[in-house]
C-alpha cells in the first residue's frame, strides 16, 4: 500500500494537514458567538471583515478542483480552457453592482440564503423551494469534485491501496476530520483555514511560474512546445473526423462559445450557496465592494495556474487523464525537492477543504431554511434550526464521499457541468429581484422550470454531457446562457399575463443601507411574513 | 458613470476576436495570453474607479 510512497513529500503533507486540522477545531473560539444559532454557525455571525472575507471568498471560490481542472482543460484543448480568465474578469463588476444590495437586504431582514431572499421578496415558497433545490443539486457534485482534487494529489504521493476502501482510505480519513470540525466550528473553521490555504497557494504558484520556466527554457519554449502538441492533436483528430478543436488560439467558430461560457459562468458563480454564504458573512456591504476590487488577485493566480497546462506539454508529460497533469508536472519538475512537492500537494488538498466546508455549510443553511422550515416544521426554534443545519452539513459531506467511493468520477464531473447550467436559472429571480419587484413569483418559477429543462436537454448529448450546443445552426453557445434567456423570456411574458398579488416583505430602503450601524438583524421577520 | 467604469473591462475581456492573435508577443507569451492576464489588474483598477466615484 505504501511501498512507493514519496516519504519526504508525504511528511510535509501530513504536517500541514495536521496544522489546519487543529486550526479547524480551535476556530470555534474565533470572534466567539453562540454556535447554537444558525447565523453564528452558518454565517460566522456576519462579522467577517474585509480582510478575512478576502481570504474566505478567495479560498472558497478558487477551489482545489480549479487548480486541477483548469490546467487540465488547457492541457487538453489549449486556448479554449482559458475562458476561466475572462469569466473571472467579468464576475467582479457584477459582484460590485449586485452583491452589496443582497447583503443589505439580507442583513436588514435576517436572510441567510438566496431562498430566504426570494421568499421575502416574492412571497412564494415554491419559488423559494426551486431556488433552494437548484442550489443543493448544483453543490453536491461540486463537493464531490473537491474530493477528486484531493485524491489526485494523495495518489500522486505514491499511495496505492487495494479495493474500494483501501484505495480511498486517506481521503476518507481527511474527510471525516473535515466533517467533524465543520460540525463543531461552522463557517469559522474554513474562514480560519483559508488564511493558511491562500498563503500556500500563492507561495507555490509564484515559485512554480518562476522555477518551471527556467527549467524548461522560458515561456517562449513552453508555448512553442504546446503549439506542437496541439498541432499533432489537431491532425490526429482531423484524420478521425471527430470535429474537436485544439490550438494556442481560438478558431472563429469557437468565439461565441468562449464568450457565452465566460458570461454564463460569471452569472452562475455567485448564485451558488457557497458564494452566497461567503458574501453574506461579510461584516458590511462596503467589505463586499472592497473585495470585488481585491479578489481579482486570485484570478491572476488562476490564470497563472492555467499556464501549467502548457508547461505540462513542454515538460513532456503524457497522461491519459488530463487531470493528472498538474501533480505529474510537479513530481517531474521538482524531483530533487520532494519537500516542495509535499508543500504543493498539501496546498491543493487544503484548498479542497475550505470550499468543501463552505459548500456543505451553504447547502445545509439552504436545506434548513428553505426546505425543512417552510415545508416540514414552520415553528422551528433558533437552536433546533442550527442543530438541523449541522446535521445536514454532515449528510451532504457523507453523500459526496459515497459518490466518490462508489460512482465513477466521470459522473461527478458531468453532474458538475450540468450544475453550472442549472445554477444560472435562479439568476433572474435573485439578481433582478434586487432591483425590481416587477416580476411575478409564479412567472419566475415557470421560467426557472423552462430554463432547467431546456438547459438539461441541450446538454445531454450522445457522448455524455457537453455544455455547449449549436443555436439554430448559426453559432455554438453555452447552454446555461441560452436557457437563461429562455427562462427570462418566459418569466417576462407570464408576468404580463398573471396578476401579481403576493406580498413583498422587503422595502426600498432595505437594499440601500450599507452600514452595519442599523438595527441588529431582524431575525424572525422572514418567518413572520410566511405566516 | 459608475456603470461606464464597470462595462469597460467586461467589453475588453469579451472582445475575443480582437485579442485572438499571437503577435505582439511579450516575454514569449502570445498576445492572447498576456492581454487576458494583464486585463485582470486593469479590471480591478476600473472597479476601484467605480468605487471611488460612488463614495460620497
Amino acid at each position: 500500500m505504501i511501498d512507493q510512497l514519496n516519504w519526504s513529500a508525504t511528511i510535509v503533507f501530513v504536517v500541514f494537514f495536521a496544522v489546519v486540522t487543529i486550526l479547524g477545531f480551535v476556530a470555534s473560539r474565533w470572534k466567539a458567538g453562540d454556535l447554537a444559532q444558525l447565523q453564528e454557525w452558518g454565517l460566522g455571525g456576519r462579522r467577517v471583515g474585509t480582510g478575512s472575507t478576502w481570504f474566505l471568498l478567495g479560498g472558497d471560490l478558487y477551489t482545489a478542483y480549479t487548480v486541477i481542472a483548469v490546467p487540465a482543460l488547457v492541457y487538453a484543448v489549449g486556448a479554449y480552457g482559458f475562458f476561466a480568465v475572462p469569466y473571472t474578469i467579468i464576475a467582479y463588476p457584477l459582484v460590485f453592482v449586485t452583491m452589496p444590495r443582497l447583503w443589505s437586504v439580507a442583513h436588514r431582514r435576517g436572510f441567510l440564503t438566496a431562498g430566504d431572499f426570494v421568499s421575502g421578496r416574492y412571497g412564494n415558497k415554491w419559488l423559494e423551494l426551486a431556488v433552494a433545490f437548484t442550489g443543493i443539486l448544483a453543490t453536491m457534485p461540486y463537493i464531490a469534485l473537491q474530493l477528486i482534487g484531493m485524491e489526485k494529489v494523495i495518489q500522486a504521493l505514491g499511495f496505492q491501496g487495494g479495493g474500494t476502501l483501501g484505495s480511498h482510505l486517506p481521503l476518507t480519513i481527511a474527510f471525516i476530520i473535515l466533517a467533524l470540525y465543520t460540525y463543531r466550528s461552522g463557517l469559522r473553521a474554513p474562514a480560519m483555514i483559508a488564511f493558511v490555504k491562500d498563503f500556500m497557494i500563492y507561495a507555490f504558484v509564484i515559485a512554480a511560474i518562476i522555477i518551471i520556466p527556467v527549467k524548461l527554457g522560458g515561456y517562449g519554449a513552453i508555448f512553442e512546445a504546446a503549439q506542437q502538441a496541439y498541432d499533432a492533436a489537431q491532425k490526429a483528430s482531423d484524420a478521425k473526423g471527430s470535429g474537436a478543436t485544439f490550438g494556442l488560439l481560438l478558431k472563429p467558430a469557437q468565439f461565441a462559445a468562449f464568450i457565452t461560457v465566460a458570461i454564463g459562468s460569471a452569472m452562475a458563480l455567485f448564485m451558488y450557496p457557497h458564494s452566497m454564504t461567503g458574501v453574506l458573512s461579510a461584516s458590511s456591504s462596503n467589505a463586499i465592494k472592497r473585495n470585488s476590487i481585491l479578489l481579482p488577485a486570485y484570478s491572476l493566480v488562476l490564470g497563472l495556474i492555467a499556464l501549467m497546462g502548457f508547461m505540462g506539454h513542454a515538460a513532456g508529460i503524457k497522461v491519459s487523464n488530463p487531470q493528472d497533469v498538474v501533480p505529474q508536472l510537479f513530481l517531474k519538475m521538482f524531483s530533487d525537492a520532494n519537500w516542495f512537492v509535499g508543500f504543493v500537494f498539501a496546498a491543493i488538498a487544503i484548498g479542497a477543504l475550505v470550499p468543501a466546508a463552505v459548500m456543505s455549510i451553504g447547502a445545509a443553511n439552504t436545506f434548513t431554511r428553505n426546505i425543512w422550515r417552510p415545508f416540514v416544521q414552520p415553528n422551528l426554534t433558533g437552536a433546533a434550526e442550527a442543530f438541523l443545519a449541522k446535521l445536514a452539513s454532515l449528510v451532504v459531506k457523507v453523500g459526496a464521499l459515497l459518490v466518490i467511493l462508489f460512482i465513477p468520477a466521470k459522473f461527478a464531473i458531468d453532474f458538475q457541468l450540468l450544475g453550472g447550467v442549472w445554477m444560472i436559472q435562479v439568476f433572474p429571480a435573485v439578481v433582478f429581484g434586487l432591483y425590481t419587484r416587477w416580476f411575478n413569483g409564479w412567472a419566475l418559477l415557470a421560467g426557472w422550470a423552462v430554463g432547467m429543462a431546456l438547459g438539461t436537454w441541450l446538454s445531454l448529448g450522445a457522448q455524455g454531457v457537453t455544455v455547449t450546443h449549436s443555436v439554430f445552426d448559426l453559432f455554438i453557445a453555452y447552454n446555461g446562457f441560452v436557457s437563461v434567456l429562455a427562462n427570462l423570456a418566459v418569466s417576462a411574458v407570464l408576468t404580463l399575463l398573471v396578476p401579481n398579488t403576493s406580498p413583498d416583505t422587503t422595502g426600498r430602503e432595505d437594499y440601500e443601507s450599507g452600514a452595519s450601524v442599523h438595527a441588529a438583524p431582524v431575525r424572525g421577520v422572514a418567518v413572520a411574513a410566511r405566516g | 458613470m459608475k456603470y461606464a467604469y464597470l462595462i469597460i473591462p467586461c467589453v475588453l475581456a469579451l472582445a475575443t476576436p480582437f485579442y485572438n492573435t499571437v503577435e505582439p508577443t511579450l516575454f514569449g507569451f502570445p498576445f492572447f495570453y498576456w492581454f487576458l492576464l494583464a486585463m485582470i489588474p486593469v479590471s480591478s483598477a476600473f472597479i476601484y474607479l467605480a468605487y471611488r466615484n460612488e463614495a460620497p
